[in-house]
């Protein structure tokens, strides 16, 4: 095992920025859809529009991040080992199995994750990205202020956000959860603190399996 | 990288610190304020009329008074002539029935139903002299009374049932010599009290204005705006600005808050960009009948019960009649939650005549919605009635209603339906069968007064929440906060229960597994 620096410090940044993002705009997010009531609508309203911004300028940085560093490549799905992946996260877990995909600085996300992110960054954000800004400039009719697009009420926009926002929900649970599947239970969550894992080396790797 | 960043930081650092120091935003005056400058300097009069030797003799009749004026102002009696005022009438397109002169004068209504017949003690709100049946000469100048609206002393009274005639006592000389530009108690003393009462028709027009604080009307306070009434219905050749959709049908001459507010009044823009669907009054006047109560039910069906065979009434602890042999039953009420509708600035109407429709027969029908361009949400009181019709001719019909002498046929005298009917009917020149029932029926008037002070008008929450949103019956529009999906919410729900059931029975699994693997450790 080899302590290795796997995420930098932007990426560490952006990575808990959007978290806090995305956990506030729900909670501000269901507040407005009449859920409950903790912050009164006008507020909740009024926070939930600066965080609707702030995610924005974090989302255009990361962006540009992700291309100008080629972390992008992370994301490129892949159905190779996807099945051994499932089938660890049914089977093999429970019987202290070693991951079947190695982490290595150059994949650090196995073939489940790079699906899953990918989905998140290229269908979901942009959904309720999409949706969200529709939300807040359309009016009808067409007024002085508004986006002069011809839908006539807000409900379709409203309804695909909700949707949109349901299915953010369950995926941070879900990830809450995986976040303690990684070597130890806590080793990712560490990794996203520190930037540093403990990783194993390629040989260490193949010593493993000999000794098996 | 970071150097570059780090040295750019360096530099702009100082500056945004001697900027914050040394530059102060200019002050801007908002809106609002610019607003009340303007409306500070208030109008004096450019001409004394007590120095016009013309008005400094005695007036034997008010006629005189009316020649004197035209004899100055002439052709103003041309233009007085011209407005509903004096007609009584006004000619407009009404959707789907062209072009309709609709007016007291022939309008039905569910307070008093109509002036035929009744004229001579209706029409002590009409701007005339003896205007006391449908047979009244509507071309003869003299019987104009310019007092009721330009007397400035206040000693102008009206005589009760005598057709519009003032009280014969009163110093005319005094009060031709007063004449001004009309004050809020000419204006207050037919449109507070019409339809037999303080507040009784409208709602957010009544004597508490003459002495309103903030609280009340922010225009009309004295310790507010205090405006008067002409401050914002300003007229052009005698035409007053401002409609009223009980008799009015078309988007014209109104007077709207904007035009001195502008449509974008507020400093956050999504409550400006609210103004596209919200009129001002919506949020603006949360309550109306404020101060004393308004008639929100009336039921003809109970009137004409005699006590020893006399008329009587019973009074509420407001004084209000709430029994009347006269006029039945009648409800009042204070500090009332408009009801809201959608309305884009024209109204058709029941015209006397039609066939009923549909029960309760509305009586007029603002026929707007969310997908209209021009359509807002307006606060309305809705007068609810119920009131004689014919049910085999199935229409509303006009009881003459009073008369000075018994036996005339007026109910207020003999309190007889089948006479009254039968009278006010034939007055009108339309059949009936002589059966009559009851009906029920309604009439919307919008609420445009007694606007509150900023901090009273109404919260975000006030529409947006679930269950108690004031704009529950506005169902034609997605309202964030009070409606959702139910399925995406349902489905939405159940999605996140199955990932937490999903994640507690993998992590138990995990559990237990862990714990076998420790025992075993311990075996060995």
């Amino acid at each position: 095992m080899k302590k290795v620096y796997i995420y930098r410090g932007f990426e560490r940044f952006w990575h808990w920025a959007q978290a806090f993002l995305v956990f506030f705009l729900g909670f501000t997010g269901f507040e407005v859809h009449g859920s409950f009531s903790f912050f009164g609508f006008e507020q909740a309203v009024k926070l939930h529009i600066i965080a609707a911004y702030s995610l924005i300028v974090l989302i255009i940085f990361a962006i540009f991040w992700h291309f100008a560093t080629g972390e992008w490549r992370q994301y490129i799905p892949t159905l190779e080992n996807i099945n051994k992946q499932i089938r660890y996260y049914i089977t093999g877990i429970f019987q202290n199995a070693p991951h079947p995909v190695r982490k290595t600085v150059l994949s650090k996300i196995n073939p489940l994750q790079r699906l899953v992110y990918l989905g998140l960054k290229i269908v979901l954000f942009p959904l309720m990205i999409t949706t969200g800004i529709l939300y807040l400039f359309y009016r009808f009719p067409q007024g002085e202020t508004g986006i002069k697009i011809t839908i006539n009420n807000l409900s379709t926009i409203a309804y695909w956000h909700t949707i949109g926002a349901f299915l953010l929900v369950a995926f941070v649970i879900a990830h809450l959860y995986l976040i303690t599947t990684g070597q130890t239970i806590t080793s990712n969550l560490k990794a996203m603190i520190t930037g540093y894992e403990e990783l194993e080396e390629e040989n260490e790797e193949v010593k493993d399996e000999n000794s098996k | 990288m970071k150097k570059t960043i780090g040295l750019i930081l360096i530099f702009l650092l100082p500056v945004l610190i001697v900027y914050l120091l040394f530059f102060e935003p200019e002050y801007k005056p908002t809106k609002l304020e610019l607003l009340k400058q303007s409306m500070q300097q208030k109008k004096k009069p450019s001409v004394d009329h007590s120095k016009f030797a013309e008005l400094n003799k005695k007036f034997e009749r008010p006629q005189d008074v009316t020649k004197t004026c035209i004899s100055c102002h002439n052709k103003r009696d041309i233009e007085v002539m011209a407005t509903s005022h004096w007609r009584w009438l006004i000619d407009e397109y009404m959707e789907g029935r062209g072009i309709i002169s609709l007016g007291k004068r022939n309008a039905i209504n569910n307070h008093c139903i109509s002036i035929g017949g009744s004229e001579g003690s209706c029409n002590r709100c009409h701007i005339g002299y003896g205007y006391d049946s449908k047979n009244f000469d509507f071309t003869k100048a003299e019987n104009i009374d310019c007092l009721s609206c330009h007397d400035n002393s206040g000693l102008y009274e009206k005589e009760k049932e005598a057709a519009g005639y003032p009280k014969s006592n009163l110093d005319f000389t005094k009060i031709a010599q007063s004449v001004g530009r009309p004050k809020m108690d000419n204006c207050g003393y037919c449109h507070f009290n019409g339809g037999g009462g303080n507040n009784s028709k409208h709602g957010d027009l009544e004597e508490a204005l003459y002495t309103a604080n903030r609280e009340v009307d922010v225009h009309l306070a004295r310790d507010g705006a205090n405006f008067e009434c002409v401050d914002c219905h300003k007229a052009e050749n005698h035409n007053i600005k401002g409609r009223l959709y009980t008799v009015a049908s078309m988007n014209r001459n109104r007077l709207l808050c904007e035009d001195c507010h502008s449509d974008a009044p507020h400093s956050e823009s999504i409550i400006n960009e609210h103004t596209t669907k919200v009129a001002c009054q919506t949020c603006h006047i949360p309550t109306y009948a404020k101060v004393n109560q308004t008639k929100t039910f009336w039921d003809w069906s109970k009137a004409g019960k005699l006590k020893d065979g006399k008329p009587y009434k019973i009074d509420n602890e407001q004084g209000n009649d709430i029994y009347l042999s006269e006029k039945g039953e009648i409800r009042w009420e204070s500090n009332l939650t408009p009801e809201y509708v959608w309305f884009k600035g024209t109204a058709t109407h029941y015209l006397f005549g039609d066939t009923i429709k549909q029960v309760p027969v509305k009586l007029n029908e603002f026929n707007a919605s969310y997908y209209d361009m021009n359509s807002k949400i307006y606060p309305v009181k809705i007068m609810r009635t119920i009131q004689p019709y014919d049910p085999v001719y199935n229409r509303l019909v006009s009881p003459k209603l009073w008369d000075k002498e018994d036996g005339k046929g007026a109910f207020w005298k003999d309190f007889d339906w089948a006479k009254a009917i039968d009278t006010g009917m034939k007055y009108a020149n339309l059949e009936w069968s002589g059966k009559y029932g009851f009906v029920e029926t309604e009439m919307y008037w919008l609420l445009n007064h007694m606007v509150s002070p900023k901090e009273h008008s109404l919260k975000c929450v006030d529409c947006h929440t679930r269950n108690d949103s004031r704009l529950k019956t506005i169902n034609d529009v997605y309202l964030p906060g009070r409606d959702r999906n139910i399925w995406i919410d349902n489905i939405g729900i159940a999605l996140i229960l199955a990932v937490v059931f999903g994640v507690v029975a993998h992590g138990g699994t995990r559990i237990i597994y862990l714990r076998k693997k420790k025992n075993h450790k311990g075996d060995k």
